[in-house]
């Protein structure tokens, strides 16, 4: 145990390294390569560093067994954009003849506009927004087309179409990809309400001017709400990156980072953003400019919740080291699902609604326990 | 070194520590333990195998252990842990190594697509491999164990894996788990064959595992091209015939075989066409073992 324990606060740092400067990688040693490859794999992020590393040329260098898990990352990942992309051709075939705009959010507008956070990501929803006047045309189109709703629960079907920004998942049997359709980027009982019309009117389109996705400004904001206020974390640290990655390639452009800061201000999402720089910034080295951090400022929230952000949000983006595991994670992940919860809802609905999930999960628990006797 | 060159006490000292860093065909699994019939029965079926040193990249982090609780002591269980998630729920305690085995395949399945992997059994003669594809009740597994007996070498029971870039086969020789009936099968057929303990009430009923001959674990670091791409059919009373089937139906029944074609792609795809491409096929009924044995050697020697 010993020598495995000087990694103990190790760990996280060997994984961080890996992302920050992905040149170091050549140089680490057998047990480092163990224990990176551990890590990036529970944080979906090994496909990406096995993108880069390809990148950088140097694959050849690294110990056979590595360049043997890059390559069947690698595999996964194709599989997974591939399936994404044939999934956005379906949908476009479903809606052929028809003017609804549509823009591709996240994962797949990464993807389908080139952009570096497509770099080795897996995906397992396309994301798509479509202005809620055309909602419930575009759903049934979808429907009349094959795909399914996945939330059949008729409490789950009233919770997403009362409360929330998007439609229960769509998927169409035989294929593994859900279709999420939003018609805004936070949930309609949230403290938060960025209007979606000015998101769609800026949107531009992509070379098939059937697709669209959202102006830069608009989709580090998008990526920042859906972190701060909507996740649950799971894919927190590749979130992170896909952020920094966004930085990187916008930020060199004039004007980008002013725009950001008084795009936040109008849409009222200066504290994601506000998160967002300053955790790209301690996790990922992400090059933000001094200015815009000062701008964002007056997005703080109070000293005391910072430094409890501040602590939550560095255990739960950060695995644990896999042979000593402290669970500090999975209670950070819990108390963030009640904050999200917190930001979604006003506390009346939120008790409701958590005394109805718990009802159903009891009722699911009885109902496979008898299936099982 | 091999795991056989350590002694019971240091086995069980690693295995109780950093882990038993075991190398089986291309993979380097790390093996964590503290079951002592379990740590008895991996020294028996690996001793063959290299042991690696630390510091290594392992391909599988493996933990066999204990549930705590209840079940510590009141019908005690075995927990079968890949990188600390556990895929599957725990069995009885004396079926550690069963589940072992079954966890590492599951673990290579999910994860070796560096490989186009079939759902086969390969066995190699003067330089070619004779791939065995899986049906549900084909006889796979007595086919290539009554093989092997015979001086085939092992390659694999359960995974024909193919390399993308070449086309080879890369050998994965692991215990072979017989099944039921054909425990005794192969007892008639092999007396001299090593077959350890039987373990009872599994999910697929009673198992008991074949040892791979020394010589098959000596060379699995040899890869081989593909010769013969065999469907094997077991039907009682049948009468011995060696069918020959056409490329496009010999692609269709691989491509479903495979662990992970789709998952492929394009690669997939190229690497099933090359497999067909390269090797005689045959539909292969039988219900005869040596009959069926004396054809393939046949096949083998033409």
């Amino acid at each position: 145990m010993t020598t495995n324990s000087q990694y103990g606060h190790h760990g996280t740092e060997v994984l961080l390294t890996a992302l920050r400067e992905p040149g170091r990688m050549t140089g680490f040693g057998l047990d480092e390569w163990d224990l990176l490859l551990r890590l990036a794999r529970r944080t979906r992020l090994l496909g990406r560093l096995a993108v880069i590393m390809d990148e950088t040329g140097e694959l050849e260098q690294l110990p056979a067994s590595v360049r043997d898990r890059f390559t069947a990352a690698r595999v996964f990942v194709s599989q997974y954009q591939r399936t994404a992309r044939w999934e956005i051709n379906r949908i476009l075939a479903a809606l052929e003849g028809r003017d609804v705009p549509l823009v591709l959010l996240k994962g797949g507008a990464y993807i389908l506009a080139g952009l570096p956070p497509s770099r080795g990501r897996l995906l397992s929803d396309v994301d798509l927004l479509v202005p809620r006047g055309l909602l419930d045309s575009f759903e049934q189109t979808l429907l009349a087309h094959g795909w399914e709703s996945v939330k059949l629960e008729e409490y789950d079907q009233r919770y997403y179409r009362t409360w929330m920004h998007e439609l229960p998942p769509l998927r169409h049997p035989g294929r593994f990809i859900e279709v999420d359709i939003h018609h805004t980027i936070t949930p309609l009982t949230s403290r938060l309400s960025p209007d979606p019309e000015k998101l769609l009117a800026d949107s531009i389109p992509l070379t098939d001017s059937r697709l669209r996705v959202l102006q830069p400004v608009d989709m580090v904001l998008h990526s920042a709400v859906h972190l701060f206020h909507d996740g649950e974390f799971i894919n927190g640290l590749r979130d992170l990156v896909d952020l920094t990655d966004l930085f990187q390639h916008f930020g060199k452009h004039a004007g980008f980072w002013e725009e950001l800061v008084s795009r936040a201000r109008l849409q009222g999402l200066l504290r994601p953003l506000f998160y967002t720089l300053r955790y790209t910034n301690r996790f990922l080295d992400a090059d933000i400019p001094a200015a815009a951090m000062i701008a964002t400022d007056d997005g703080a929230p109070p000293g005391p919740v910072l430094y409890l952000m501040d602590n939550l949000i560095e255990a739960v983006m950060l695995p644990e080291h896999p042979e000593f595991p402290r669970h500090r994670r999975a209670v950070a992940q819990w108390l963030l699902y009640v904050r999200s919860h917190w930001l979604r809802m006003p506390p009346g609905m939120l008790l409701q609604h958590l005394a109805r999930k718990k009802i159903m999960s009891w009722r699911h628990r009885k109902a496979a326990a008898e299936t099982v006797a | 070194m091999m795991l056989a060159g350590l002694t019971g006490d240091e086995c069980r000292q690693r295995l109780a520590n950093r882990g038993l860093l075991l190398k089986t065909g291309p993979f380097t699994v790390r093996v964590r333990s503290d079951i002592e019939g379990f740590t008895r029965l991996l020294r028996q079926f690996y001793g063959q195998f290299p042991v690696m040193e630390t510091p290594a990249v392992a391909d599988f982090h493996v933990r066999v252990l204990r549930p705590g609780g209840i079940r510590r002591w009141w019908r005690p269980q075995v927990q079968f842990l890949l990188d600390g998630q556990s895929p599957f729920q725990p069995f009885q305690l004396s079926h550690a190594f069963p589940l072992f085995e079954w966890g590492l395949n599951w673990g290579i399945a999910m994860q070796a697509h560096q490989y186009l992997m079939l759902h086969s059994a390969a066995v190699e003669r003067a330089g070619k491999v004779l791939i065995l594809p899986a049906w549900p009740g084909c006889g796979k597994s007595t086919l290539c164990a009554a093989l092997v007996s015979r001086g085939w070498r092992l390659f694999s029971d359960e995974f024909g894996l193919v390399r993308i870039d070449d086309g080879q086969l890369v050998p994965l020789p692991r215990p072979t788990p017989l099944k039921n009936k054909s425990i005794d099968v192969i007892r008639d057929f092999a007396p001299d064959a090593t077959i350890g303990p039987a373990f009872h009430g599994t999910r697929k009923g009673t198992v008991a595992h074949l040892q791979t001959p020394d010589a098959s674990a000596a060379q699995a670091h040899i890869p081989a091209l593909p010769g013969w791409l065999v469907f094997p059919r077991y039907r009682a009373g049948a009468t011995l015939q060696l069918k020959p089937i056409d490329k496009p139906q010999a692609f269709l029944k691989l491509a479903n075989n495979s662990f992970n074609y789709r998952l492929l792609g394009l690669q997939g795809f190229q690497a099933v066409t090359r497999l067909v491409r390269h090797c005689d096929r045959y539909i292969l009924s039988y219900s005869d073992l040596d009959e069926a044995i004396d054809t393939l050697n046949q096949l083998a020697d033409a």
